[in-house]
């Protein structure tokens, strides 16, 4: 029978087990010890262990925070904070073990390298197992590491910059992250380079009961642009896996990134994400995200507009199902003049899942001549699920040009009623609704990505995994 | 299979626990074109609805058959496979979906295979020619933003499309201009194949005058009160529906 959507869903593609080897793994829970065992088994410089230490500290000092979601039953205690596969790093394909390979395979990752990307980096677990760049790239100065190596290779940029962005001392989760990180990637795109074609960073969770705390730094030097992609995903498990990665994005003067994030986190993960873009003179900024994953999210993509005329965009898809609770959202703080932000978000709830969208915009005294439109809309699939808008917006001076608009309502059953009467089931007719209703986002993807859009939505709507 | 495409028997219907439709009962043979008129509020619309279907529309007894079988209980999209097609009088907006999209989406669903791009394309060209709509109405999302006129050739350009053997127009002719109107009419007539049967709703008799019904059926509060021919509405107009009211009453 016809589809309204994207056919071949195979559901299993995300749920893979690898059953793999390990290296080393870290005992339950978190203290200084195995924050120092992870820093030795790294062969850190010592500035890098007494952050961690130092880290450490300022994770138990901070209390858990109270708003966004409930993390009651968040038992830090319980997780691994360190697991490395069996695996040395490999630049090729082939070099990368059998049975972490065939996951990556089934993810497709490989195949995407090859046909329409210019560098990719895939994590397992706590460690990069793979990493390369086009050559090409590699000629022109730009640097795609995995973050290991890139503190070996690179140290004083790496400590000029790491945590620069978002200190540990920011909020109990960049704590946590900045005594525990494992992984990740770093990426230095030189004065005018322009990187045509995106590179992507795979996250892959494979053991249950662990935490993925990969670190991503990006510096666009002047004039240059790129466009990084990250995915995620793990397979299901019924204990708790915690992911508390760390963003750092520098977009200097003139320079362009977009930041684009599919997110699949199985239904068991805790996932609290901090990222965040200091975007200079003339700098764009274009955020793009779905959320489709984890059993609660807090994600705040925010974008610092520090320089004159800088601009920043953020779109975005969450969708909760069946006890998923995904509190999201952008801030766009606007520090100097003539700057712009635009914010798209876009939630959807079903089964009794629940999304908040959590919007931040400041706009600074100085900030004058500014530019910001905010708009978020929600649908509710069914009446037990559940969609807020919380906006907070400070403006500090008169000069400033805003729109805001929130919309939040439930699936409309006359539309339903209306596709029905054409021929579509139910369930295509909701989908197809589902679908329109995300068009804004998906149609600005690149053609694979909006594909694997339209896949995570259909097996949302389904709802047959988890 | 019996020469009735549709039977209506005693249908009785509600819609929040008001009972609208008290009893209807009406054939349509293959072929047949039926115009149903009435007062503002008397239940066409929803004789329309419950015919297709409407979860909103509680049937409370009675039932319908279409080519022989009891569609009484059958889904909405169950319905529309067999044949059964509705021009909304209110057509509803889908954002992020083009038109030809989802025609296309309702043509494969409706057909159960999948049509080629280009084939389709090319129908859906001369589809819009007949209706005299510009090529750039198929890009746009269905009926956003469309006028009350565009919205309802839109609906003509689906039926068309999707050639089903029951049609519904449930105010086709209501926001139509002049011209519109003429082509909206004309272009139902080159759609209308020997077997399709039409079911109109109308307030008014110059559509009437282009389709020319073979039956014209008065709908009042909830039951058909009068039969005729096209005379019957012609009459009507000159009397209203008073003088049709009050001999109720006798
Ligand atoms: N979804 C609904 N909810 C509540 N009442 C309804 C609904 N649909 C119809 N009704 C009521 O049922 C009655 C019949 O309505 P219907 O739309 O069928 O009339 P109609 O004959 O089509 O009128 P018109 O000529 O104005 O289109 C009206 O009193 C109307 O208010
Ligand atoms: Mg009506």
């Amino acid at each position: 029978m016809a589809k309204t959507v994207i056919n071949d869903i195979d559901f299993s593609r995300y749920n893979i087990k690898a059953k793999v080897k390990y290296r080393h793994k870290t005992a339950k829970g978190l203290t200084p010890e195995i924050v120092e065992e992870i820093s030795y088994l790294k062969g850190e410089p010592d500035w890098m262990r007494e952050f961690r230490l130092k880290s450490l500290e300022i994770y138990n000092s901070k209390p858990m925070p109270t708003w966004g979601v409930d993390l009651s039953e968040l038992n830090i205690d319980e997780i691994v904070a360190y697991i490395s596969p069996d695996a040395e790093k490999a630049k090729t394909w082939d070099d990368v073990p059998k049975d972490i390979k065939e996951t990556f395979d089934r993810l497709g990752i490989p195949e995407a390298e090859k046909e329409y990307l210019a560098g990719v980096g895939a994590q397992f677990d706590s460690e990069v197992i793979y990493h390369n760049i086009k050559e090409q790239l590699e000629k022109q100065g730009v640097i795609f590491e995995d973050f290991d190596t890139a503190l070996k290779k690179y140290p004083d940029i790496i400590r000029e910059y790491f945590m620069k962005c978002v200190p540990p001392t920011d909020h109990k989760f960049a704590a946590l992250h900045g005594a525990i990180w494992s992984g990740g990637s770093f990426v230095y795109v030189p004065k005018g380079v322009k990187v045509e074609t995106p590179l992507q960073a795979y996250f892959r969770m494979n053991a249950p009961g662990t935490g993925q705390f990969e670190h991503t730094l990006i510096i666009v030097d002047e004039g240059a642009e790129a466009h990084y992609i990250e995915g995620c995903s793990a397979p299901q498990y019924s204990v708790s896996n915690l992911h508390a990665g760390c963003v750092e994005l520098y977009v200097k003067k003139g320079a362009k990134l977009r930041y684009s994030t599919i997110e699949n986190w199985s239904k068991n993960t805790y996932n609290l994400n901090t990222k965040r873009a200091l975007v200079d003179e003339g700098a764009s900024m274009i955020w793009v995200s779905g959320s489709f994953g984890s059993k609660k999210t807090m994600l705040y993509p925010s974008s610092v507009l520090r320089g004159e005329g800088a601009t920043s965009e953020y779109t975005s898809v969450t969708f909760a199902a069946k006890g998923q609770h995904l509190d999201t959202g952008a801030k766009m703080i606007h520090l100097a003049p003539n700057t712009s932000s635009k914010v798209v978000a876009k939630s959807l709830s079903k089964d009794g899942g629940i999304t908040n969208f959590r919007g931040l915009l400041r706009v600074g005294p100085k900030a004058t001549g500014v530019k910001t439109t905010v708009q978020c809309e929600g649908l509710m699939l069914d009446d037990i699920s559940r969609s807020d808008t919380l906006p907070i917006i400070e403006i500090q001076n008169d000069y400033v040009d805003m729109g805001y608009e929130a919309k939040v309502g439930k699936i409309s059953e006359d539309k339903i009623y209306y596709l029905m009467s054409r021929g579509l089931s139910e369930d295509e007719a909701k989908a197809l609704i589902v679908k329109g209703f995300v068009e804004p986002i998906s149609g600005s993807l690149p053609l694979e990505y909006a594909v694997e859009l339209n896949r995570l939505i259909n097996i949302e709507m389904e709802g047959s995994i988890g | 299979m019996g020469k009735m495409l549709l039977e209506v028997r005693d249908l009785r219907a509600s819609v929040e626990d008001k009972e609208i439709l008290k009893g209807i009962n009406l054939n349509i043979g293959r072929g047949e074109i039926h115009a149903i008129m009435g007062p503002n509020g008397s239940g066409k619309s929803t004789l329309c609805n419950t015919i297709m279907g409407n979860p909103s529309y509680m049937v409370e007894g009675g039932s319908i058959f279409f080519e022989g079988d009891d569609i009484t209980g059958m889904k909405v999209n169950e319905r529309a496979k067999r044949g059964i097609f509705l021009s909304f009088q209110y057509p509803e907006e889908i954002e992020g979906i083009t038109l030809e999209n989802f025609l296309r989406t309702a043509l494969n669903t409706v057909t159960g295979k999948n049509q080629s791009i280009l084939g389709f394309k090319k129908l859906l060209k001369e589809k819009m020619q007949l209706l005299e709509m510009k090529d750039e109405y198929a890009e746009r999302y269905l009926n956003v933003g469309f006028s009350g006129g565009e919205k309802k050739k839109a609906e003509i350009l689906q039926m068309a499309i999707l050639n089903p053997k029951l049609v519904m127009l449930d105010e086709i002719d209501s926001g139509l201009d002049i011209d519109a109107l003429r082509i909206v009419a004309e272009s139902i007539k080159k759609v209308k194949t020997e077997d399709m049967s039409i079911l109109i709703v109308t307030h008014y008799n110059r559509i009437l005058d282009y389709l020319e019904p073979d039956y014209v059926h008065v709908l009042m509060d909830g039951r058909i009160v009068r039969n005729g021919d096209s005379g019957l509405a012609r009459e009507l107009e000159e009397t209203g529906y008073e003088a049709i009211r009050a001999e109720e009453l006798i």
